[in-house]
């Protein structure tokens, strides 16, 4: 194993990492203001917010620590996708922005404002779909050379459908999700209601997120038959997530083992996910950048390793105590 | 190739974006550490208007994190947005503070997270408190390593440049650079200092509007205190940054104190103007000052303007940055001695209004001149981005729809520092501290005096 390898590893480690816990409080947020327009919200609102205040902001570092580690292993991206990615990526720093100052003005401060967490929960959906377009544009196709600069094509990306099925199963993802994880965090607060309502949402949600992965596979071979070939090898990666994803639905069905439905969906999106990293190597940007043509000096790699192994021994602890106070703690979590 | 254009707007956003974090960024560093103060103050002397004073300012403190959270991801982002040149040389050789700074914000965020939502959680307040030290380190610690970034900027080390091609890259070299000791120190000191005067100036505001409550007498007396401390160790170790200058970027502190040629004996030069040819006119002149600032001795030859290409001299504006932030430093050493020996002589002069609206204008100046700081440290050390190495002008994006996002995130910085005012007087004219007094002694049964 290299260097190379190890840093990706990592780097794609915690990009999922943050799209489980970005999901299920994007999600969350959508749901929240859904069932403010059905009027369904004293039974969501509160096991919703119990569970996110106190942890959205350790999601959003995720995120920083993920771009902030492609930079430092793999620096030539910030040309390639730094250059290109301006509008997209400030997009999704306004939506972040919309979420961010709802904890801060209306869940600290006053709260209240319908509009407000309307807008919230819109920006749930919208900002998987922003990010998702990375994803997108990983595929190669996108991006031309004009005088030695790269230059987004928009006209191109937004009318190929590879585009809209990844933004497509980003979304379903989310809800899907989400569902999943507050069907299963309502039944430890033993609050039946949410249970039933998330429960349904979930089950709801199963189906066109099947689609729709189902449907980029497809688009992909359109679109990038080389890619394509290479996720098709790894086929029993994609077969074993399939069958994790009917078990959840099973036990979602059965209205049983919400928890361990909720280990199998991670374990499922894991499966895919992985699936679909490897399958895209040793390409970041296809066909313009390598793992290892935008790999950084040795010396910088082996010292961002350690100070990663270092780091990670001061995180799991801390994220440990987090969780064993706010999502396992029977007492926080019914609101005694 | 270089996008004239792009290279103007790329520095306006960054200019917007960091002149708008560094408010919230000061205070998250800052603040932290008078909430532990204060708790632990109030836990020793038994004393509840400590600890509510600890409270009430973590109800405003998180309304800024979350805010400045957002900011600081702008920021993060807008460097591989806006600079993808420079961040893909810099990445070779400074990426490793940078990816510390996510793992000191990491812990903060989850001991934050922990703290905010167990206040009456446990029996025992001292243990509340221990939740509070990682922080206060978390905050520190991703200043310092930010910090260690930018102090890169100015003094880059740790590789060499072979034809263009990077060579033997050393990170720690690279992260213990000559600026880092001073710009290190005088970053986390000045946001400690400002973080104290913002936190006075909102006690000296409450009694300048007539609240008689002795809970706001302790906190300006408290923060005043606190202020005085940072505010002399900012001087002292401004002093060295002073030194740092001279011997690593001598034309920065050449162009901040128009020293345009090079003697010894050299006045330091406060405010004032330039005429046509130069002359510099109504200014004060203190005699030798530069020199002792410079290098120790009243002798001492100081580096003028005169020894650098055209080129390479930022613009001389950049002395009423330095003048700003030094006036104002001075000023509130002055103000908080003052403050401090009228409280232990009894003088009735610090009770005056005229004294109180000083007061209350020390939090607002304070950010002002940490304001001028990162100006003149950001400006001053154009033309360059990484200085000797590469231009600002080499490092910007060639994309050209950056004015769009510099009106996209102007919009933005509007709403959420609007927002911020409005959500945070209007939490606390709710909850009034005599109410909140009332209320918390009520619970207790009135036990408690």
């Amino acid at each position: 194993m290299n260097l190379e390898i190890i840093g990706i590893s990592v780097l794609w480690t915690f990009l999922f990492g943050y799209i489980m816990i970005g999901s299920i409080d994007f999600g969350a947020s959508f749901f929240n203001a859904y069932s403010l327009i059905v009027e369904k919200q004293h039974i969501l609102t509160k096991i919703i917010q119990r569970y996110l205040s106190p942890v959205w902001e350790v999601t959003n570092v995720f995120l920083v620590f993920f771009f902030v580690g492609i930079i430092g292993f793999f620096p030539k991206t910030a040309f390639y996708y730094g250059t290109t990615l301006l509008v997209p990526i400030s997009i999704g720093v306004i939506l972040l922005a919309v979420r961010g100052s709802y904890y801060a003005f209306e869940t600290y401060g006053a709260r209240g404002h319908k509009g407000y967490a309307l807008l919230y929960g819109l920006s749930g959906l919208l900002l998987p779909a922003s990010l998702s377009i990375v994803l997108t544009i990983s595929e190669g196709g996108f991006i031309t050379m004009e005088n030695g600069a790269p230059v987004l094509d928009y006209w191109t990306l937004f009318t190929e459908p590879l585009t809209w099925a990844v933004v497509l199963l980003s979304v379903t993802a989310v809800l899907y999700i989400s569902a999943t994880f507050l069907t299963w965090y309502a039944n430890q607060a033993g609050d039946t209601e949410a249970t039933r309502l998330m429960r349904k949402y979930a089950l709801l949600w199963a189906f066109p997120l099947i689609i729709t992965a189902a449907g980029i596979i497809v688009e992909l071979r359109g679109h990038n038959p080389d890619h394509y070939e290479k996720l098709m090898n790894l086929w029993w990666m994609f077969a074993l997530s399939f069958i994790l994803f009917l078990l959840t639905v099973w036990f979602l069905w059965k209205k049983r083992n919400y928890g361990s439905a909720f280990i199998l969906l991670v374990i499922q999106f894991a499966l895919a996910f992985f699936g679909y990293g490897i399958s895209h190597y040793p390409y970041l940007l296809y066909p313009h950048l390598t793992l290892y043509d935008s790999f950084t000096n040795h010396a910088m790699a082996i010292s961002l390793i350690v100070a990663f192994i270092l780091g990670f021994c001061l995180l799991v602890p801390s994220l440990y105590l987090l969780l064993k106070l706010f999502l396992f703690n029977k007492q926080y979590v019914s609101g005694k | 190739m270089i996008n004239e254009e792009s290279v103007f707007y790329s520095r306006v956003l960054t200019e917007t974006t960091l002149t708008f974090h560094i408010i919230y960024a000061t205070l998250g560093v800052g603040v932290p550490l008078m909430i532990m103060i204060a708790q632990w103050v109030g836990i020793k002397k038994n004393d509840e208007h400590y600890i509510l004073l600890a409270r009430r300012w973590t109800r405003g403190f998180v309304i800024t994190v979350a805010v400045g959270v957002v900011t600081g991801t702008a920021i993060g982002l807008q460097l591989s947005l806006l600079w993808p040149n420079f961040m893909e040389l810099a990445g070779h050789i400074i990426a490793l503070p940078l990816f510390m700074e996510t793992f000191a914000f990491f812990f903060e965020a989850i001991f934050l997270g922990i703290y905010l939502y167990t206040w009456d959680r446990f029996e025992n307040q001292k243990k509340h408190l221990l939740l509070l030290v990682p922080v206060a380190i978390g905050a520190s610690f991703s200043a310092v390593f930010i910090t260690i970034v930018n102090s890169f900027m100015n003094s880059p080390q740790g590789f060499d440049l072979v034809d263009g091609k990077l060579t033997n890259v050393n990170p720690l070299l690279a992260m213990f650079n000559p600026a880092m000791p001073t710009k290190v120190t005088h970053v986390v000191v000045t946001a400690y200092m400002t973080a104290a005067f913002v936190l006075a100036s909102i006690a000296a505001f409450r009694m300048l509007t007539g609240s008689k409550h002795v809970y706001h007498k302790k906190a300006l007396f408290f923060t005043m205190k606190l202020g005085l401390i940072f505010s002399i160790a900012t001087a002292v170790i401004g002093d060295f940054s002073g030194k740092f200058l001279a011997e690593y970027q001598p034309e920065k502190l050449a162009a901040a104190e128009w020293h345009f040629e090079t003697h010894g004996e050299a006045p330091l030069i406060m405010w004032g103007m330039l005429d046509e040819n130069k002359d510099i006119k109504y200014a004060i002149q203190i005699p030798f000052a530069l020199s002792i600032l410079a290098h120790w001795l009243p002798s001492a030859v100081v580096t003028g303007l005169d020894q650098f290409p055209e080129d390479e001299i930022p613009p001389l504006y950049i002395h009423y940055l330095f003048d700003t932030m030094v006036t104002i430093g001075m000023g509130l050493v002055v103000l908080s001695l003052i403050y401090w020996i009228g409280v232990k002589r009894g003088w009735a002069f610090i009770h005056s209004k005229f004294f109180l609206v000083l007061s209350v204008l020390s939090g607002p100046l304070s950010m002002l001149a940490i304001e001028a700081g990162w100006w003149l440290a950001e400006v001053g050390r154009q033309p360059w981005i990484l200085r000797g190495i590469m231009r600002t002008s080499e490092a910007a994006t060639t994309n050209n729809q950056v004015d769009l996002m510099l009106m996209l995130f102007c919009g933005l910085y509007i709403i959420l520092g609007i927002g911020t005012i409005v959500v945070m007087s209007r939490m606390f004219k709710r909850n009034p501290v005599e109410q909140e007094l009332k209320d918390r002694e009520m619970e207790k049964g009135g036990v408690q005096k």
